[in-house]
């Protein structure tokens, strides 16, 4: 498509203007797909560069190295003792005699692989199946535990995690033999053992801070993450809980469920929720944006007092815990609350309800989902009001008075300098808060618990849909809400929730120009 | 007669002004009623004594100490109440020190694997945190966490991975000027004494910020909390306590006295929240819209 010229774009009307913007836009999309195959394929190349580069390094190592060295090989640490870095030695050492310990005793390493059966699709994880046994000492059965599915998937994972991280330090080490040759090639000193602990007080003063919390997010949300996408594949769930009934790998089985578009289909109700999902995400980002703006240009007028008052106000939203105020909203508009009631007594609502068989205006899908975005404005204005008011005292106050002096009127003022602004600045935010409320749990559940329920739909995936229901709802209620908690399905859905908000987030950081270079700013 | 034209128009300027602030003013009048509005209901309906279920009555037609009296003498929430409180505390000790550390090394430090780092909690991010749970809460289970522990095992389950909201902090950081780390470092002070003594004495509002939210956090979880503590009293919190109370076969009992217990909870929080209202608008303004 021909790109027109500042110039030529200028004398566009708005509306060939805004043809001309859609049109650009949709003619890049076969771009991005473009330069994201490049993208890949220039991973790809790096990843083969960067494999092959390590192996000259290590063949290098091996033979340039003296005997010390080339014993690090297979024990860990050596070539650190012979430069004289005996801590750094000892750690390692310690590393691989830990590693070959575990690995090797009984009921360790090994045995917890062997068990998991890993990856073939059919058979159990966990070979002994627990069962009641006759006991002739209380002459009854007694329940005889066998293998727990769920602690074998654990330790096989984690047994995974730590034959990674050997040959990983592996690698560790035989790099630093490399860098103990070359440093000892120039004749310098390698580090001490008191020269490390000093630098991580200082050069190293990152891993020393980074080390608890990464380690927290590593065993809290990487691990349990990885667990949840291996679910997937398996049949666990509230009849197979891998205690009293072990689980077993199932392979995609799950995933062709989504392709069922029937009544009750997996397909069907994962389209309808993510559709009333982004059409929520959409009303509630952008209601809260402009009015939350809105309301901070008006406490921030010229000649508007007791701006505290206002402001605080606003703010005790903030401070009440949410599931007090929303539970308390939610019973206002039931039937007998106050407001609830009130509108009810409305001849042409009261009508509507009675003709419908619903009983308060939460039964209503149309309504339900109206309230719901009401409400949510209620809350959400609150913080966009703090954040707008503090970019609004940035906008220099030149540019109004200019504006003024030419003869802008209040409108032009906001559409032409307050709104771009604004929207420069919180670009970034508003991407975060819409997929901040694509997993909006509290708001959609201790308003409306998903309900009005869907029933064109039923329940799906082990859990009743309803209209209201998030992506995130559904799978609360899948794994706590019923009694079949298929953990599996939940796990699926959660892997397509990522799929989704992660397009989501590529599509619109291609839209949004990103100028702000993190750098720029110091 | 051109003088009188200017008058004229300044004239009309300012009632036009004038008028503009009145209709402000009515808008703003409005809003505060319908943000109010939810509050005085709730604090009226705690005193209801003639009722326990919903009457649809804004004012009680009677005045008592009933619900708060029965909150105490009949139910669990006096636990629920310190369980939470005790979350609060331990949770803004041990999330301040997670993202306040996780947060400044990745706004002052430069090392390899940062900006990895930054883009695999991104995608870390777009995981439903949710589902985690499911892992989670069987461990915890076989470590007794989730009982009457319950409040132990959500403290760690608040924290440990709390390193990964440090995108507020890290905007703070990122508006303290470099130089000063340069000059404390030509001075020959190593990294953890440019951390200990120049930027932590500038970071008082973030700080403050980091504890307010992490106090706030127990009281307001509801989905965390419901998943690890599953219908034993002794450790409840009162997000997972109260919200029985308001289910369709106990609302027409309980519904007065959750409005008590919703007054009691906001008490704390609404005022700890305003005694630092500054921080928190500070932290607000200034680190979430650098992202």
């Amino acid at each position: 498509m021909k790109r027109l010229n500042d110039l030529d774009y200028l004398k566009l009307n708005k509306f060939d203007a805004f043809l001309y913007k859609l049109k650009l836009f949709f003619c890049a999309i076969p771009l991005w797909f473009k330069n994201l195959g490049l993208g890949i394929l220039k991973f790809l190349k790096n990843c083969g560069i960067g494999i092959k580069d390590e192996f000259c390094d290590i063949g290098y190592t091996f033979k340039n190295g003296n005997w010390a060295v080339k014993l690090s090989f297979f024990i860990f640490g050596f070539g650190n003792f012979y430069y004289g870095q005996i801590m750094r030695g000892l750690l390692f050492l310690l590393f691989e005699l830990v590693f070959i310990g575990y690995m090797l005793v009984p009921s360790g390493g090994l045995y917890w692989l062997a068990k998991g059966n890993w990856f073939k699709t059919g058979s159990t994880i966990g070979t002994v199946q627990g069962g009641f046994k006759y006991d002739p000492i209380y002459d009854t059965d007694v329940w005889v535990p066998g293998d727990d599915s769920v602690k074998v998937m654990l330790y096989g994972l984690l047994t995974i995690i730590f034959i990674v991280a050997f040959v990983v330090t592996w690698r560790m080490q035989v790099k630093q033999c490399r860098i103990c040759i070359d440093i000892t090639k120039k004749g310098k000193k390698v580090r001490s053992g008191k020269d490390d602990l000093k630098s991580l007080l200082d050069d190293q003063f990152h891993k020393t801070l980074l080390s608890i919390p990464l380690f927290g997010i590593m065993a809290f949300t990487v691990l349990p993450i990885i667990y949840m996408v291996l679910v997937a594949f398996t049949s666990y769930d509230a009849a197979h809980d891998g205690y009293s009934n072990l689980f077993s790998w199932v392979g995609l089985e799950h995933f062709n469920e989504l392709l069922d578009f029937g009544k009750g289909g997996l397909g069907l109700a994962f389209g309808e929720i993510l559709g009333w999902t982004l059409m929520w995400a959409f009303f509630a980002t952008f209601s809260n944006y402009f009015l939350g703006m809105f309301v901070a240009i008006m406490i921030n007028k010229k000649g508007i007092k007791i701006k505290k008052f206002w402001r605080t106000v606003l703010v005790m939203t903030i401070a009440i815990p949410q599931f007090v105020s929303l539970l308390y909203v939610s019973k206002l508009f039931d039937s007998s609350g106050i407001i609830g009631k009130l509108i009810g007594q409305i001849p042409s609502v009261s009508e509507y309800l009675t003709s419908n068989h619903f009983i308060s205006l939460w039964d209503s899908p149309i309504v339900a989902k109206i309230l719901v975005i009401v409400i949510n404005i209620w809350i959400g204005i609150p913080y966009i009001m703090l954040m707008a008011t503090g970019i609004l005292m940035n906008i220099p106050a030149d540019l109004y008075e200019s504006s003024r002096i030419d003869g802008a009127s209040p409108w032009q003022q906001y559409s032409k300098i307050t709104l771009p602004y604004m929207m420069f600045v919180m670009g970034p935010y508003l991407l975060t808060s819409f997929v901040g409320n694509l997993n909006n749990f509290n708001v959609i559940y201790l308003l409306t618990g998903g309900n009005p329920l869907n029933t064109a739909i039923g329940t799906a995936g082990g859990a009743s849909v309803g209209h209201t229901d998030l992506l995130i709802t559904w799978l609360f209620k899948m794994t706590l809400g019923s009694t079949e908690s298929k953990y599996y399905m939940a796990s699926l859905i959660g892997i397509l929730v990522f799929v989704v908000v992660a397009v989501l987030s590529l599509i619109v950081y291609n839209i949004i120009p990103s100028t702000r270079n993190e750098e720029d700013y110091k | 007669m051109k003088n009188k034209n200017q008058l004229q128009k300044s004239l009309s300027a300012s009632t036009s002004r004038r008028l503009g602030n009145t209709v402000v003013y009515i808008l703003l009048i409005v809003m505060t009623l319908v943000w109010l509005f939810p509050f005085v209901g709730i604090v009226l309906e705690s005193f209801k004594v003639d009722v326990r279920g919903m009457d649809g009555k804004f004012i009680p037609g009677e005045f008592g100490f009933d619900n708060y009296i029965r909150l105490f003498k009949e139910t669990d929430f006096f636990r629920w109440f310190i369980n939470t409180g005790i979350m609060g505390v331990a949770t803004a000790v041990l999330q301040t020190f997670f993202v306040l550390s996780m947060s400044y090394v990745l706004s002052r430090l430069r090392f390899k694997g940062r900006k990895g780092l930054m883009n695999l909690m991104l995608i870390l991010g777009m995981f439903p945190g949710f589902l985690t749970m499911i892992l989670i809460y069987k461990v915890f289970s076989d470590f007794g966490l989730t009982m009457n522990m319950a409040p132990v095992g959500l403290i760690i389950v608040y924290c440990a991975s709390s390193g990964m909201g440090y995108y507020v902090s890290k905007g703070f950081f990122d508006t303290i000027p470099k130089s000063l780390d340069e000059a404390a470092r030509v001075d020959g002070a190593t990294r953890w004494q440019v951390f200990r003594k120049v930027i932590m004495p500038l970071s008082k509002p973030i700080i403050i910020y980091t504890v307010l939210m992490g106090f706030m956090a127990p009281w307001g979880d509801f989905m965390l909390a419901s998943y690890i503590i599953h219908e034993n009293s002794a450790g409840m919190s009162v997000a997972v306590g109260m919200y029985e109370w308001l289910s369709k076969t106990m609302v027409n009992t309980n519904y007065t006295m959750f409005c008590a217990a919703g007054v009691i909870v906001a008490i704390p929080v609404v005022s700890v929240f305003l005694a630092l209202q500054k921080y928190y608008v500070e932290g607000v303004t200034g680190g979430a819209v650098k992202g």
